[in-house]
């Protein structure tokens, strides 16, 4: 029933939980909520108060290997975070240093200002969703549900009404006596999501937990995450290693990549304006054309293309004059009639039709590159391979990355 | 044999499908026959064996001759007079409640101490694992009696232990051989590692992210074990009381040895009925009292794992 209901999203509510948002939303909300700042002449506080998590220089090694290079962001409250980026990055470590099963070698981390080094995990008011669910196998959902909250020693009936308002929030509700064993991928996820929320923890903390489903109830989930994140008002920390899971999903995406934050940002800030090579590589696609900057001026350059044109385009901060690398996403490309202005010619070597739209695969002066053409009618996809096409790049959305 | 074997649930599949069966029923049926022939011979006729001479009649002169008697299992409850009348004595049941107080708290010490021995092994990074599962192991590669002969040197006047107490300031010439607490020490010593290994397996299966997940949602360690780590290990922790219960039950060497044959206790029990006591029929009335409580015990743990598997 509940499968059914994720896999034909009704045309006016998109997520099962919305018709949830309706019934508990608002008292949900005001019971979690924290207390508006006071007025407070320490500035410090005030920062605090602000943000749910501050990551402050930590650094983890293990053995000889430095997973996390002495990294410092803050988490906002209420917001939806990604740390994005892909195996071995130190993201899952840093997930855990938030849980509390790994401690920093060096540095600190704050949750609501109260430093969290050294607390153990059940003294922490965070929850973690697992990747592989950790649902206990001997516990009834209801026991699976209701163990956060004895621990916390919530009195009886208390647990019993959270209990089956987090189920029935969860859609779950008809399966409250059975064991994990027997459910689905998606149905264990759920359970799981409610486990850690009935606690109201300061933070949720989610490792990967879309991975296992399969493509359709993944992209369900999402919005369904999503929605809970809204509704709940509680801080999501979401770690993932897939970028469009993070461009989806997050109010702020910290890309991660060799132990350090290499860029923090909203997601369209993160596509669109990606600061250095790494983060334009591993979010989206996207051309890396050898240039040379010719002039620069606070946030522009103007430079010159292997291909003869000389264009002024934005830049992430200063940029010496000489060589540099240019980022170029494919769909940022004009071709054939759509090309103007500041045009150069190219010839195509290769297509892929991918429905929607079109890739190309072009050569101009001995460069290969990549553009990506909408379909927007069904005579899109109309250039032939080995013709020769005029090409520009929209100027104000290509990137010359810091080196 | 064979007829066995097809009765014999281990194989419901092949046996429910009569599409599948021919060659490869045959094939199941025959490939068993082997562990049959040699289950039937080494533990199916020995048992029967014993049975029959539990229902035997005493020889004269030890032995016994064949004739159906009860007077060995009325033994057990009952002492017959010169005249033949009966008169209740509890000296058997002593003897047998005994043991099973020292099974049964050789069991539970071993479970206590056990438990974080194989909690600590499984812990390890998987090349010391191996070593200390290794370790575990090392006694039985030992002859029991030596080892046994080894903690009465230890335990006994001016041995290694009374010797190192006398340094923190007891009195000279203590020993701690033949009583009851050397039998139980020597028991716990031997029947340990029995112990360790099942729970150890359990333990090591347990997913880790479980017990995080029990962190994480504000359980302590206590809460942890209690309510996560035990439920879940509890297969492996019956089997390992299995294994330790069982043979403590028949223990001779123990209490003969370290307890200095004091108390008797239903494994010596039936020893000197074949031997010294020359009343076979009585010994094997003994053995098979044994053998039925053990299966009633054995028969009640299986039910009530069956029924919790039906349940999860």
């Amino acid at each position: 029933m509940v499968i059914d209901s994720l896999k034909k999203p009704s045309r006016t509510v998109f997520s099962p939980f919305s018709n949830f948002v309706a019934r508990f939303g608002r008292e949900q909300t005001a019971e979690i909520s924290t207390p508006q700042p006071v007025p407070c002449q320490d500035e410090s506080r005030q920062m605090n108060q602000q943000n749910a998590i501050e990551v402050v220089g930590v650094s983890k090694h293990f053995g000889t290997f430095r997973a996390l290079k002495s990294i410092s962001f803050e988490i906002r409250n209420n917001e939806f975070f990604t740390m994005l980026g892909p195996s071995g990055c130190g993201k899952t470590t840093l997930l855990r240093m938030l849980a509390g099963f790994e401690n920093p070698n060096e540095g600190t981390i704050l949750l609501k200002g109260r430093n969290l080094v050294d607390v153990p995990p059940h003294k922490r008011r965070v929850n973690t969703v697992f990747q592989s669910y950790a649902l206990f196998p001997h516990m009834t959902l209801e026991q699976n549900v209701a163990f956060g909250l004895e621990n916390l020693g919530w009195d009886k009936s208390r647990i019993r009404n959270r209990v089956g308002e987090m189920l029935e929030r969860v859609h779950m509700s008809d399966f409250a006596r059975r064991k994990p064993a027997q459910l689905s991928g998606g149905q264990r996820q759920r359970v799981a999501l409610a486990r850690a929320l009935a606690p109201e923890p300061e933070v949720l903390l989610l490792d990967e937990p879309l991975s296992a489903l399969d493509l359709k109830l993944r992209q369900a989930m999402r919005n369904e995450l999503r929605n809970l994140q809204r509704d709940t008002g509680i801080t999501f920390v979401f770690v993932t290693h897939d970028q469009e899971e993070a461009l989806d999903m997050s109010d702020r995406i910290a890309v991660l990549g060799d132990g350090e934050v290499q860029q923090l940002g909203s997601p369209t800030q993160i596509y669109e304006e990606p600061v250095n090579r790494f983060v334009a590589d591993f979010v989206g696609e996207t051309n890396f054309v050898e240039i040379e900057v010719l002039e620069s001026r606070d946030g522009w350059a103007t430079i010159r293309t292997p291909f003869g044109q000389v264009m002024t385009v934005p830049t992430p901060g200063q940029v010496q004059p000489g060589m540099a690398t240019l980022s170029v996403r494919p769909e940022k490309i004009n071709l054939g009639n759509q090309a103007q202005g500041n045009t150069f010619n190219a010839t195509v070597i290769g297509k892929n039709y991918m429905g929607g739209y079109t890739h190309y695969i072009l050569e101009a002066n001995g460069i290969e590159f990549r553009a990506s053409r909408r379909n927007a009618s069904r005579e899109g996809d109309t250039i032939p391979v080995n013709s020769t096409v005029s090409v520009d790049f929209v100027q104000a959305a290509v990137r010359v990355l810091a080196s | 044999m064979s007829d066995i074997a097809h009765h014999d649930p281990v194989l419901p599949s092949v046996a429910a499908e009569p599409s599948r069966g021919g060659i490869w029923r045959n094939l199941a049926v025959w490939g068993l026959l082997p562990s049959w022939l040699l289950m039937g011979f080494a533990l199916l006729v020995p048992i029967i064996i014993i049975a029959a001479v539990s229902f035997a009649t005493r020889g004269a002169y030890g032995g016994f001759d064949w004739g159906f008697n009860l007077a060995g299992y009325r033994q057990i409850l009952f002492n017959e007079g010169w005249t033949g009348e009966l008169e209740f004595t509890p000296q058997y049941m002593v003897i047998i409640l005994r043991t099973l107080l020292l099974a049964g708290t050789t069991t539970l010490l071993c479970l206590l101490m056990a438990v974080p021995v194989a909690y600590y092994i499984a812990n390890q990074p998987r090349h010391l694992k191996t070593i200390l599962v290794y370790l575990v192991t090392l006694p039985f590669w030992i002859s029991m009696i030596l080892r046994i002969y080894a903690w009465m040197i230890i335990l006994g006047r001016h041995g290694p232990m009374p010797r190192l107490l006398e340094l923190f300031g007891a009195p000279g010439g203590l020993s701690f051989m033949y009583n009851d607490g050397a039998t139980l020490a020597a028991m716990v010593y031997t029947y340990m590692p029995l112990m360790v290994l099942p729970v150890f397996a359990s333990i090591e299966k347990l997913d880790g992210t479980l017990i995080e997940a029990a962190h994480d949602l504000y359980g302590n360690r206590w809460i942890t074990l209690r309510r996560v780590i035990l439920p879940l290990t509890a297969p492996g922790i019956a089997a390992g009381a299995i294994l330790v219960f069982v043979p403590a039950l028949g223990a001779v060497l123990e209490p003969t040895l370290m307890g200095g044959g004091k108390q008797m206790m239903m494994g010596s029990l039936i020893q000197l009925q074949f031997g010294g006591g020359r009343n076979w029929p009585f010994g094997a009335a003994i053995a098979m009292t044994l053998l039925i409580f053990v299966t009633i015990v054995l028969i009640l743990i299986a039910r009530r794992a069956a029924m919790r598997e039906v349940t999860t």
